[in-house]
């Protein structure tokens, strides 16, 4: 975006870590949440015996692959839902708007603090996954489904791309919501659906290719574009603070007011 | 300088038709009863919300959309709940503001600030670690870091105790010394008096405007409050226009208010004619209203404020 100022999204980035890093909810979601959802896709998968056939092998690799996915998708989703009603809750909101700060400076702040931690981690996993099978997966099939380029290809562009999407819808929420605890349940929810996108790939629907990935990538990007537009438009000072849009109806040039020295009645 | 400025949500009317000019360097205060508009005033007028109708030009910079960020850049704003981020530390808070403002050379910055609101020692204490008083002024720290030239300081005094509260006091005086335009807005109508040059109140709709004294003299006669040693037996026949004395009345049972025109005559004149009538004078005074007096006055008479 043009006339983003590199220092302000770096301050607000490093405001949303900081609290983070203090708050140990977060923060243990982030470390456990991943492992809690991958713990049984990942023993099936390890536990698969060398006699089964390769196209089953696929289907199980696919469903692990779709939970790598749920984990850029719904972990970023609750931390964004809580970032604007958050700060309208505690009284942080108003002070940060009265500076400078532009809109787009603000959203790409509190969108990368997120967004960098969640992809590392989904990242970060399907790594371990990956080096795991290589040592202890019995069939010898699965390492080398999991590791083939279409497949990492399709988690580098779809993990950003669903935690960009969960982290603008989770802000949309959080923008326009008054209550911390709605606003996080219905932007968990609503992370979901893109889900449904990968979804096609992983359980071989539609099967996995280069092609494929880089144009569900595309789809993806589209609507993270669409969604980041709603969410530009629902980020407005007054509507945040008031939970109105201005209406401005007349302007009326400078008129009898009083000067410095005066005293006015104004009505008897 | 205001012109006009009215806010309206829906049907409901937050401030209506408020005009007012804040000249460069004065400490102006912002009254009314809750509810009268005055968040609103202030929020308009630091580009939070946009008015309905009406025009302002802030920090000499006209009131609008377009101009909100390099308004935004010239003032500070402190809310009455300073709003900190409880989990970070007060160098961390006055960082991300001073990052926010683009302050050059931040760290000298923030050292200077917390010195000058007496908190050095306390940059690494953790703001929910602070009593209210203490965040309170972290907030005025926080709003004196982009050195603005106008400051909006809603209750600043709010939940302050009286030794922080003649602090926060002689901090705004300090603001006035410097050249820094305050707008303060308060319920405490004894700190209005002692620290703005001048003040406005509000009531949805602008009541009045202009230094304490000059709204005193204008809404209320000069008085006279005399205590004798014992009831008069004809105070008709001392108290007479020609002593300058244009009505009387008995407050309790032997003081009297008097109203004059000019308390400087009156007052030898009538005690003279007190001397002469016999009277042993306990005590002659000027009696002299409060900016309370006339926040009452004005805002009792109102049709607005009734229920």
């Amino acid at each position: 975006m043009i006339g983003l100022d590199g220092r302000r999204v770096a301050a607000v980035a490093r405001k949303e870590i900081r609290e983070y890093r203090r708050t140990p909810f977060i923060v243990g979601a982030m470390l456990v949440l991943p492992f809690v959802f991958l713990i049984n896709p990942a023993i099936v998968i390890f536990l698969l015996s060398a006699a089964i056939k390769p196209a089953v092998v696929a289907r199980e690799v696919g469903s692990t692959f779709l939970v790598l996915l749920i984990v850029p998708a719904v972990i970023p989703a609750s931390i964004a839902a809580y970032s604007v009603v958050g700060e309208r809750d505690q009284g942080t909101l108003e002070p940060l708007l009265t500076t400078p700060v532009r809109r787009g400076e603000i959203l790409i702040g509190k969108a990368l603090a997120p967004l960098i931690p969640s992809v590392g981690i989904a990242y970060l996993l399907f790594a371990l996954v990956v080096i795991l099978a290589h040592f202890f997966a019995k069939n010898p099939a699965v390492a080398p489904t999991l590791s083939d380029g279409s497949h990492i290809l399709a988690q580098a562009l779809f993990a950003p791309l669903l935690a960009v999407w969960s982290i603008g819808v989770g802000t949309a929420i959080s923008a326009r919501s008054s209550d911390v605890r709605v606003a996080q349940q219905l932007g968990t929810l609503a992370s979901l659906p893109p889900l449904a996108v990968t979804a096609l790939v992983s359980f071989q629907v539609v099967p996995l290719g280069v092609w494929t990935a880089v144009g569900f990538g595309l789809g993806l990007l589209v609507i993270d574009i669409a969604m980041w537009r709603v969410v530009a438009a629902l980020f407005d000072r007054e509507r945040l603070i008031t939970g109105s849009r201005a209406v401005r109806t007349t302007r009326v040039g400078p008129g009898d007011s009083v000067g410095p020295g005066g005293v006015r009645r104004i009505r008897a | 300088m205001v012109s006009h400025l009215t806010k309206r949500f829906g049907e409901r009317t937050a401030f209506e038709d408020v005009s007012f000019t804040v000249a460069h360097g004065e400490v102006f205060g912002f009254l009314g009863p809750n509810g009268a508009g005055k968040t609103t005033t202030v929020r308009t007028l630091g580009t939070l919300i946009g008015p309905t109708s009406g025009s302002a030009v802030v920090a000499g910079i006209p009131l609008s959309e377009a101009n909100g960020g390099e308004i935004r850049q010239l003032i500070s704003i402190m809310p009455e709940n300073p709003g900190l981020y409880l989990r970070l530390t007060v160098q961390e808070n006055l960082e991300l503001f001073a990052d926010l403002y683009g302050v050059r050379h931040p760290g000298d910055r923030i050292g200077a600030t917390l010195g000058t609101v007496g908190l050095a020692a306390r940059a690494g204490d953790l703001c929910g670690r602070l009593s209210k008083g203490l965040r309170q002024r972290v907030g005025l720290a926080r709003a004196l870091l982009s050195d603005p030239v106008v400051m909006f300081l809603d209750e600043p005094t709010s939940g302050l105790d009286p030794v922080a509260s003649r602090e926060v006091h002689d901090l705004i005086a300090s603001l006035r010394q410097r050249g820094v335009t305050v707008f303060l807005t308060t319920h405490r109508l004894e700190e209005a008096e002692r620290l703005c040059d001048r003040v406005a109140i509000l009531n949805t709709r602008l009541l009045a405007v202009g230094r304490p004294e000059q709204l005193r003299t204008q809404l209320f006669r000069s008085s006279l409050v005399v205590e004798t040693a014992a009831p008069l037996p004809t105070p008709e026949a001392v108290f007479t226009p020609e002593m300058g004395v244009d009505t009387w009345t008995l407050d309790g049972d032997a003081t009297y208010v008097l109203t004059v025109a000019d308390p400087r005559m009156a007052a030898p004149n009538v005690t003279r004619a007190l001397v002469a009538a016999g009277a042993d004078v306990m005590s002659i005074a000027v009696s002299r209203h409060s900016l309370e007096d006339v926040y009452l006055e004005l805002v009792d008479e109102d049709p607005e404020a009734r229920p």
